[in-house]
């Protein structure tokens, strides 16, 4: 189960959706908006997905981590839109048997999401705001 | 043909549009179409790091295109600072 949406985050409701039964091993990874970065004071962020795309990506991550661990029970939610300072952005939820797989899983899915989904943060800080991951001379543009 | 461009991110902000549409000869490729969008949007940053995707899925840049085929520019992505 994936969702992108603009909606306040709920981990609890992600991580019900993997607690099964079978499953003595619970994970749920939360990703939050900081208030400082590179020597920058953060206002708010903003998240832009390429959404048909980026869920097709996490489709695609729940799979590889099927495939790889054998774990069938996996959700992830992205938020996207505008963030205030401490809010969750992503919520994954995975469960397994066991807590090796599941750590390991966990770890994998996240470096996964970071590398290949295709959503994008911006932050807003006093004087200026920042596409993150782009290059900072192209990414960097100054409040008039 | 015609294929839709779709631009994200940093892209859209300096493109100043959200999409378009362009006319290319048939069998262009990602690349040619960037090097066409480039003598219109001169303030693309199309670094090398630039990523595509055809109709959603990540593409190479020298794979003939199709009409009415949906071309986006990926900017790189947050990378993993959490």
């Amino acid at each position: 189960m994936i969702y992108i949406t603009s909606e306040p985050l709920s981990p609890q409701a992600v991580t019900d959706l993997v607690c099964k039964g079978s499953n003595g091993a619970v994970i749920t990874f939360l990703g939050t908006t900081r208030d400082f970065s590179e020597g920058r004071d953060v206002l708010y962020l903003e998240y832009e997905a390429y959404q048909p795309m980026a869920e097709n990506m996490l489709h695609q991550i729940v799979e590889e981590v099927r495939e790889r661990w054998g774990i069938e029970d996996m959700a992830v939610a992205h938020r996207i839109g505008r963030l205030e300072v401490g809010e969750i952005s992503l919520v994954v939820a995975l469960a397994s048997p066991h807590r090796k797989e599941a750590f390991e899983a966990s770890q994998y899915a996240m470096d996964r999401i970071k590398e290949v989904v295709p959503i994008w943060k911006k932050e807003v800080f006093q004087g200026g705001e920042a596409w993150i991951g782009s290059p900072e001379e192209e990414a960097t543009t100054p409040t008039p | 043909m015609k294929v839709s461009v779709r631009f994200f991110a940093l892209y859209r902000e300096r493109a100043g549009v959200s999409q378009t549409e362009v006319e290319l000869p048939e069998g262009a490729t990602p690349n040619e179409l960037l090097i066409q969008l480039r003598s219109e949007y001169s303030s693309l940053p199309m670094s090398d790091s630039v990523l595509i995707a055809v109709n959603s899925e990540y593409a190479r840049p020298e794979a003939p295109l199709h009409e009415g085929d949906e071309v986006a520019f990926i900017p790189p992505v947050s990378g993993g600072q959490t």
